[in-house]
């Protein structure tokens, strides 16, 4: 085949299947262009920057519902577009609606509490949707390079974004903390992919674990080379960890918060958390791969050592929560606890996937809801934690600040802001009927199943359930300060008019009626978790003797 | 969907929909006719149970059955497919006593509201939302569902004491949340125990959250899918934490005291009119049918804290000098006599088969007869004390006395209510202490000795109750201006749960007969179901010996 050839019919692919199917990725470029060319036309004062956000938002959010509607008709392989560096399955196209729903609702509340001014506007969303099209590309990744790529497209406007509010000391700390730590998770990341890559003479996601068994086969556990191997997968874990904020790589997160105004740490806290659990479940589906044999043992221990870290991050995030003055570093380790709970649902699918076949648990089916009550809980949390968020970032703005102890019954100035928290507070506590007792309950009955595999697993079930119990101490004590206590004499007044109390009332409700009507969302995230998992041989993967 | 589903679904959501209409289309500042509204929401509430009674007494269902699992009423919808979670409802003589004394007693604390000021329409709001908690505890019987509703209920109740309520009311409002959600999460970890127990290997069976359901799997009817002894006892330890707290038991009494005296009096009324059965209706309901071999297991355990909370309770009681604390041990002390009498299960060592079946029931009717005058008699003790507390402003024992001079309508009923709650014959406490002191000896003499003397206990320090507050010369307290007679609103609360607590003493059959033929069906399940496991555990045994 001469280069020609191949040039053409790379050039007849690209045109005709990658960038159809990556036109609501395209469409947020276009935003952004669209946006700077409005300022340099000096058309901002006629086209409010956030209106064009919104917009070109909704465009794409369009057409990601569109292809998802085309993709529930009937489960598909993945396509593989862009030569294999991305793959476009029902799992990448749900991460597209969730990404892109968010990135509207925070574009909203931006306009709503004027963080930032006309001003800035093109700078932020600049910002904003860069970051966004990087966490679309995580989502999507199916090679370690669109890994390494999707992560610091992620990370780096994240940074300018944490230091946006310029003139503040704090804000600038927070944004070098940020850089400092990422960018210290960025080497160890890159060189771990650069390790895989040399060893495994591939980057592509698909054949990753082939070629790790290949590499056993030939040379045993306790080759030098298969060890770096594994080093090189952990070194990647690190740099996922990093983002998921997990135990011990949390640092910069309470800081970063605490630093970033409440909207940029609302974006960060669900985004960048989604997008990074989308990328690991699909590094973790690379390294399990369709030839489980020799490699089960690796990922179950993996899976196990996930669920300890995770208990972990859940008990720390917790804990470290109880003694907070500062709500918006409260909703920082609020935000670790929450992502301990997420990753128990990974480690659950790892165990259950990869360890010896417990008698009563079907590991195909068992699988596929661990990631179902993950994306759920994604899904919950989105709500819950922007509404949480957002309203820190609206009563700010009407009291200047922060602390806690301001709130001081806010409630009878401010009912819908505080009616919003309450919701979200008790959902992120994990209580009925809200949608968060409903995420925890899947995420749980995962580790009950899992604990039929491994016993350890049934530990790390009882200490999320600890951690629930336990959570409600800080969360209420919001929810105390805002309905108990008395306003005090002097105190600022807030109040919340109607566009921006109407904001915080539609991003409670999506809390509450996802605790009721669980059965829409969950079938979406059937779907999205049916794209990751139809192995070719599922059923024969269960079957796998296990001795090695 | 037949008209008793209907029905059913209405009892559960007309308070919920009054309290949307009430914080929709009422003005803050319209406090009176709030206040009508949502009393007339809880009249209707009240109303639709009194069809659901009609029916019952209409066509009762065989041999007591769930209505539901016979097809004849109920009603039965999918609601979270993928996890076969139904919204499914149905009652029996079991449950329809209870939902008739709570929506009963909400209507009565609902009348008793006048006495809040503060933000009432929130109020409102959240008591209305409360009652659609409640209600749907006992119609519930999808596990689930259960679920759901019994955590519905914190949220409102965590605000209702923290707001609305005492000096301490953060304390005991943070408590009693916090006792309740860790009681909530051990059922959780049962709930989820069952589910995934009850679905067949084969594939067959599918994974299950109804109650029924689950209680067959557990009495050992469905072929093929079973609750190991080892699940059994470690569910029903789980569940019986979970609802020993709710009921409270000692030794996790301990959230009661304070919750119940902070508490505004109306929510005191709920708290122990309703909430306290919700712990005797789970074991009765769940724990029990679901787990007979880990029920009979933990049977002298239960009996023993059920005697234990008797004496405890009563001489707690006896030592306080807060009246309204008083009333909260008693709560303690009275609601013993339910553990107890569910309790007292003799078996054959032998056979397995329940000895003396017929005491035992008597112990069940009596637990459950115990769980509706302790509704109606502490709901009015509490009830009593708000009265007083509402004019004078404290609630020191030693500093009342010669309120019978100065209130006589309010002291005689007073005094009516308490004698009630003491025991006296002809008053609805008596019923049920006699049933479980006289099945009791026929499970263990001393602990019916011991529980008998309870009442001597419960005698005294009632009786020296009302000598130090209505009885004495005059009157010692601060605000003595204040204290005027009892007035049409009140009168009508009290005199309403004093005619109750006379009809159910002077003709208990009223609800015992509504409830005999479920309790004889549940024991009879019971007792086979028990057999059935032990049997299966035998062979095991025996086959493993060989």
């Amino acid at each position: 085949m001469s280069f020609d050839t191949l040039l053409a019919r790379l050039i007849q692919n690209t045109n005709n299947l990658s960038l159809v199917l990556f036109l609501p990725e395209l469409t947020l470029c276009a935003t952004i262009v669209v946006l700077l060319l409005v300022r340099l036309c000096n058309l901002d004062r006629i086209i409010r920057p956030v209106g064009v956000c919104l917009v070109g938002g909704l465009i794409a959010l369009a057409m990601a519902g569109q292809e998802f509607y085309d993709l529930s008709a009937g489960i598909q392989p993945a396509t593989p577009i862009f030569t294999g560096l991305l793959a476009y399955d029902p799992f990448t196209v749900f991460f597209r609606l969730f990404l892109i729903t968010f990135l509207i609702l925070v574009t909203a509340l931006t306009a709503l509490s004027g963080i930032p001014d006309l001003e800035d506007g093109p700078d932020f969303y600049t910002l904003l949707f860069g970051a966004t099209i990087g966490m679309l590309l995580m989502a999507s990744a199916n090679n370690l390079l669109i890994l390494f790529l999707g992560v610091e497209m992620a990370s780096v406007p994240s940074y300018a974004m944490v230091g946006f509010l310029k003139g503040r000391k704090q804000s600038s700390e927070a944004s070098l903390k940020f850089v400092v730590y990422g960018a210290g998770a960025a080497g160890v990341m890159l060189y771990g992919v650069s390790l895989l890559a040399g060893l495994l003479g591939t980057a592509n996601f698909t054949e990753m674990a082939l070629r790790i068994t290949q590499l056993v086969g030939a040379h045993g556990m306790s080759d030098p080379t298969v060890r770096t191997v594994l080093f090189g997968i952990l070194m990647v874990l690190v740099g996922l960890a990093f983002k998921l904020s997990i135990v011990p790589f949390h640092f910069w997160c309470p800081d970063a918060f605490e630093g970033a105004a409440a909207e940029v740490a609302g974006y960060l806290s669900v985004a960048s958390k989604a997008a990074a659990f989308a990328l690991l479940v699909r590094f973790c589906r690379a390294i399990v791969g369709d030839h489980v044999g020799e490699l089960a043992n690796l990922n179950y221990a993996l899976g196990i050592g996930l669920g300890l870290v995770a208990a972990l991050t859940a008990t720390f995030g917790n804990l470290a929560a109880y003694s907070q003055t500062n709500v918006k570093r409260l909703l920082a380790y609020s935000t670790i606890a929450h992502a301990g709970y997420m990753l128990m649902a990974v480690a659950a699918m790892m165990v259950i996937l990869n360890g010896p076949k417990a008698a009563n648990v079907e590991v195909a089916f068992n699988v596929s809801r661990a990631i179902e009550g993950l994306l759920y809980y994604l899904c919950v949390y989105l709500f819950m934690n922007l509404g949480a968020f957002g309203v820190v970032a609206l009563i700010r703005n009407e009291i200047l600040s922060e602390q806690i102890e301001d709130y001081n019954g806010l409630a009878s100035q401010a009912p819908r802001y505080c009616l919003c928290m309450a919701v979200c507070l008790f959902s992120l506590i994990g209580l009925p009927p809200f949608g968060g007792f409903f995420a925890k309950w899947a995420v749980f009955s995962s580790l009950l199943q899992a604990g039929y595999v491994n016993k350890i697993m049934w530990v790390v079930l009882v200490i999320g359930g600890v951690n629930t119990v336990f959570s409600l101490f800080f969360y209420v004590r919001v929810l105390k300060a805002m309905y108990l206590t008395p306003r005090p004499e002097g105190a600022r007044r807030a109040e919340d008019a109607l566009p921006a109390g109407a904001y915080a009332v539609i991003i409670a409700l999506p809390v509450l009626l996802l605790g009721i009507g669980v059965s829409p969302v969950w079938r979406m995230a059937g779907t999205a978790a049916a794209a990751i998992f139809q192995w070719p041989h599922a059923d024969s993967v269960a079957q796998l003797p296990h001795g090695m | 969907m037949n008209s008793d589903a209907m029905l059913l679904s209405a009892i559960i959501f007309v308070p919920t929909i009054g309290a949307i209409i009430l914080a929709l289309c009422f003005n803050k500042k319209d406090v009176e006719p709030m206040r009508y509204f949502a009393l007339g929401a809880t009249i209707v509430t009240f109303i639709l149970t009194i069809f659901l009674f009609r029916n019952f007494l209409a066509a009762p269902p065989d041999s007591g059955m769930l209505p539901a699992s016979a097809g004849q009423s109920g009603i039965k919808l999918p609601w979270i497919a993928n996890w076969n979670i139904n919204y499914q409802l149905g009652y029996d003589g079991i449950s329809l006593p209870l939902v008739l004394l709570t929506s009963f007693i909400s209507m009565l604390a609902m009348m008793a509201s006048w006495s809040i000021t503060k933000q009432v329409k929130g109020y409102l709001v959240l008591f209305l939302i409360l009652e659609t908690g409640m209600l749907g505890v006992f119609l519930a019987l999808d596990f689930f569902l259960f679920y759901v509703f019994w955590e519905v209920m914190l949220l409102p109740m965590y605000f209702l004491i923290g707001i609305w309520g005492g000096p301490r009311k953060e304390y005991a409002a943070i408590k009693f949340f916090l006792y309740t959600l860790a009681g909530g999460v051990l059922m959780l970890i049962a709930i989820l125990m069952f589910y995934f127990n009850s679905g067949s290997p084969q594939g067959n069976v599918p994974n299950t959250f109804d109650i029924i359901e689950l209680s067959k799997i557990g009495q050992g009817l469905v072929k093929g899918v079973q609750f190991t002894p080892t699940v059994q006892i470690t569910a029903f330890i789980l569940l019986f934490i979970g609802f020993a707290i709710k009921v409270p038991s000692v030794p996790f009494h301990t959230w009661l005291p304070d919750a119940h005296v902070e508490a505004p009096t109306p929510i005191s009324m709920i708290l122990a009119g309703v909430l306290l059965k919700m712990g005797g209706y789970g074991i009765l309901r769940i724990a029990f049918p679901i787990c007979p071999y880990g029920a009979q297991y933990a049977a002298y355990a239960l009996a023993v804290i059920g005697t234990v909370s008797i004496i405890y309770g009563a001489f707690a009681a006896m030592a306080q000098t807060d009246f309204k604390r008083l009333v909260a041990y008693s709560s303690v002390s009275h609601m013993g006599y339910v553990i107890l009498g569910i309790a007292v299960w003799q078996i054959s060592a032998s056979t397995g088969a329940a000895i003396g079946k017929n005491y035992w029931l008597m112990g069940m009717n009596g637990a459950m007869f115990q769980m509706l005058a302790h509704g109606v008699s502490s709901a009015g003790m509490f009830f009593m004390v708000g009265v007083i507390y509402d004019r004078v402003h404290h609630r020191d024992l030693n500093q009342f006395g010669g309120l019978m001079g100065l209130m006589p309508l309010y002291s005689g009923l007073a005094v009516g209510i308490f004698f009630a709650g003491l025991g006296l014959p002809g008053l609805c406490g008596f019923i049920g202490e006699i049933f479980v002191v006289l099945s009791t000896w026929n499970y263990s003499p001393l602990l019916a000795i011991i529980a008998a003397s309870g009442v001597i206990l419960t005698a005294g320090y009632i009786l020296w109750a009302i000598q130090r507050v209505y009885l004495g010369a005059e009157y010692r307290g601060p605000h003595r201006e204040a204290i005027t007679p009892i007035n049409g609103r009140e009168t009508a609360v009290a005199f309403t749960l004093l005619a109750f607590a006379i009809l159910l003493g002077v003709y208990p059959g009223f609800m015992l007969n509504v409830m005999h033929g479920s309790m004889e069906q549940l024991a009879t399940s019971l007792d086979t179901g028990y057999q059935h496991v032990a049997h299966t555990v035998s062979t095991a045994q025996a086959m493993l010996q060989r």
